[in-house]
């Protein structure tokens, strides 16, 4: 990284950008916040081009620092990321979403939430606050402290473009969905059949998490974290213990790692084979949907029985692991997880070749390479775009690099590549959790250092510092500084459907309506950790 | 034939969940009612997780049809509205309206804690501490989220079958 370094430096040969930091992995820099277009434009030359892992507001005004912004790129190939910092930002910045489409709904939130003006933003609607909230509410300043705006709502009309010519119609469907699904209002633009355009209004589950845990100590923190996402609990939870780990220099054990590392494999193939099954069910193939199902139950009732939680909440805590398995259950363990991945392979050619299926999936809702490069979508919706984005394989963590990972890609973008990186990663999956358990087996024999002192540690204040994880989403993102009393001063949560949401409306025009259900169960995002 | 067997297999999972035919115990339930129920989910701002174990009651452990519980795509169709998450506030609106699509007699269940009392997410600015706060509980399932069998064992108490 050194070539960025020196760009940095010698850069208008200004005194104003500081190196607050350029370890091996992370750099931290600060910049003037009019600075900004021209950093990121010159960082998004390099190539391997780097992807955005997070975009923060933050209200440091009481620090005399003003509104401070912070956006965190990742170098691919150098396992390097940086942070840009900009400070003393009073009530407006400059917008980077046409340069890097990816900011779009981050930059737009932070209107909302910070009442900050995002100069030259080519969409400036507002996002996370729907119409009818009060005049000047913009609950993530810290003046605002929570009190009874909630009750001043008065739902007012969504902003829909409009779209006039012969025979256009326009299909509006939701926020209240037909199925057990959750809420989110659609409108479909369409011409005889195919869609035209398709626009999505999210946020309806909004509840201001990020505001809630505001002040809260880290565990209280951690217990809400966890149920930002039900799916992604573990992942959510693991990333946030990473970003409180790096302001407390803590290095987790190797025993941890290993725990920590299975149950984010268990999480993934629970989801994935789940999303299997969600898929088929969008086509209402039930056979498909029915095997999906099943084997999701299984896995779940695994979770339950080793680790107590069908959604493995309460397992990872700052510093390690809450428990773990010894070697007779990690033997149980591994060998109801190798039946189910024997069973997984029996059913999974019915999918795969089935004909009706392969034809309502093939070449549906694609996702163009370059779309996907320009809004930063990651996980399996990338990688079926031909990008070898895996954040397990990117950045040196967990027991990754030992398991010798490979990014699983697809080249066509549609529905059924969707499916295929899901079906291979789920088949990885097990075959590192055989690695992993039985390594865990032998491992939990002698000692068993999992437990960390970790409550007597004592966090850095006012420092910024980011977790990731890659979910069966994608990669999900957790930001956090905390204050002198190690509470939370602001925490901020990027899940891969946050990153993922932007990029769906782009590959529904020119399929029909009917088609939608498949598409939105490829990209299989959820709404709760999208809104927050 | 790999098909056949495969439909063969999967038949044979699904567990039994006591008689849960006739009725054992008394139910505020009119009779009419105490044979099948049929549900409409409704997402109040849950985390998901409660709406995940609502799906899995579909699969073939629970095949919550068996018992006479359905879920249906319409709150015309709908006697029993089974909501999830705190109530956040963006939703409310359209939270009454399906609840008013729903046809007479009616009844409301809160599934998990968050819509019990608000959960992890009291004191949040843009959700309840509830979705009894908006709407008229009768029955609640405590959890977070409520295990599948929670949720099956609270419905057909609700109906008299347990
Ligand atoms: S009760 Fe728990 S699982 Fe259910 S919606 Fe609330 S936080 Fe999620």
């Amino acid at each position: 990284m050194q070539g960025l370094r020196e760009y940095l430096q010698s850069y208008h040969s200004c005194p104003d950008i500081e190196i607050v930091e350029w370890e091996k992995q992370e750099g931290i820099v600060d910049v003037p916040p009019r600075d900004l277009p021209e950093i990121l434009t010159y960082c998004l030359a390099m190539r391997p081009r780097p992807i955005w892992l997070t975009h923060v507001v933050n209200d440091e005004r009481q620090l005399g620092r003003g509104f401070c912004l912070y956006l965190v790129l990742h170098f691919p190939g150098m396992d390097f990321s940086l942070t840009l910092g900009a400070k003393g930002i009073n009530d407006e910045f400059p917008s980077l979403a046409k340069i890097f489409p990816a900011l779009n709904w981050s930059e737009r939130e932070a209107q909302d939430l910070f009442g900050l003006h995002a100069v030259g933003h080519p969409d400036p609607r507002s996002l996370v606050l729907h119409p009818g909230w009060p005049k000047g509410f913009h609950p993530l300043r810290k003046d605002y402290k929570t009190g009874e705006e909630g009750k001043n709502f008065k739902r007012a009309p969504l902003v829909f473009p409009e779209m006039h010519g012969d025979g256009i119609f326009q299909v509006p469907v939701g926020p209240i969905h037909a199925g057990i699904i959750e809420p989110g209002h659609f409108r479909f633009y369409a011409i005889g059949e195919p869609v035209l355009h398709l626009e999505a209004q999210l946020f309806y589950t909004h509840k201001g998490i990020e505001k809630l845990v505001e002040g809260r100590s880290i565990e209280e923190g951690l217990r809400i974290i966890e149920r930002v996402c039900g799916v992604c609990a573990l992942s959510h939870g693991l990333a946030y213990c990473e970003a409180v780990e790096k302001l407390a220099n803590v290095k987790v054990s190797r025993s941890a790692l290993l725990w920590r590392t299975i149950l984010a494999e268990l999480e993934r193939v629970y989801n994935h084979i789940g999303d299997i099954g969600n898929m088929c069910a969008g086509v209402g193939f039930a056979i498909g949907n029915a095997n999906g199902s099943q084997s999701k139950e299984k896995l779940q009732r695994l979770n339950l029985k080793f680790f107590g939680h069908r959604f493995l909440r309460g397992m990872v805590v700052p510093g390690g692991v809450k428990s773990i398995l010894n070697s007779k259950d990690c033997q149980t363990l591994l060998s109801q997880l190798l039946e189910i991945a024997k069973d997984f392979e029996e059913w999974i050619p019915l999918l795969l070749h089935h004909d009706g299926f392969r034809q309502r999936a093939v070449t549906t809702g694609v996702l163009k390479s370059e779309s996907a490069v320009d809004m930063g979508v990651t996980g399996p919706a990338a990688r079926a775009s031909g990008i070898a984005n895996d954040w397990r394989e990117l950045h040196a963590h967990l027991l990754y690099p030992e398991l010798n990972l490979q990014s699983m890609v697809e080249q066509e973008g549609d529905c059924w590549s969707r499916l295929v990186v899901r079906v291979k990663e789920a088949r990885e999956s097990f075959r590192f959790l055989q690695t992993l358990l039985e390594e865990g087996m032998t491992e939990s024999e002698g000692k068993s250092d999992t437990s960390n002192p970790f409550s007597s540690r004592k966090l850095r204040p006012w420092q910024p510092a980011w977790g990731c994880v890659e979910s069966p989403r994608g990669t999900d993102v957790v930001w956090l500084m905390v204050d002198e009393e190690a509470k939370i001063y602001r925490c901020r949560i990027r899940s891969a459907s946050y990153a993922n949401w932007p990029a769906v409306p782009l590959t529904v025009p020119g399929n029909i309506v009917p088609d939608f259900p498949l598409i939105n169960k490829s990209f299989e995002l959820c709404y709760s950790c999208c809104d927050r | 034939m790999n098909l056949l067997l495969r439909k063969l297999k999967m038949g044979r999972l699904t567990e039994k969940g006591g008689n849960s035919l006739t009725n054992q115990k008394p139910s505020k339930l009119p009779s009419s009612f105490r044979q099948s129920l049929q549900a409409r989910h409704l997402d109040c701002g849950s985390c998901n997780g409660c709406d995940w174990e609502l799906t899995a009651l579909g699969n073939s452990f629970y095949d919550h049809q068996h018992l006479g519980i359905d879920f249906v795509a319409s709150p015309r169709h709908a006697d029993l509205l089974m909501c999830t998450g705190p109530g956040s506030t963006q939703l409310l609106m359209a939270a009454h309206e399906t609840y008013e699509a729903m046809p007479r007699p009616k009844w409301v269940v809160a599934v998990g804690d968050c819509a019990i009392d608000g959960g992890v997410f009291r004191g949040a600015y843009a959700c309840e501490e509830g979705i009894g706060k908006v709407l008229t509980v009768d029955v609640e399932i405590p959890g977070c989220p409520p295990k599948p069998e929670d949720i099956i064992k609270a419905l057909l108490e609700f109906m008299g079958k347990r």
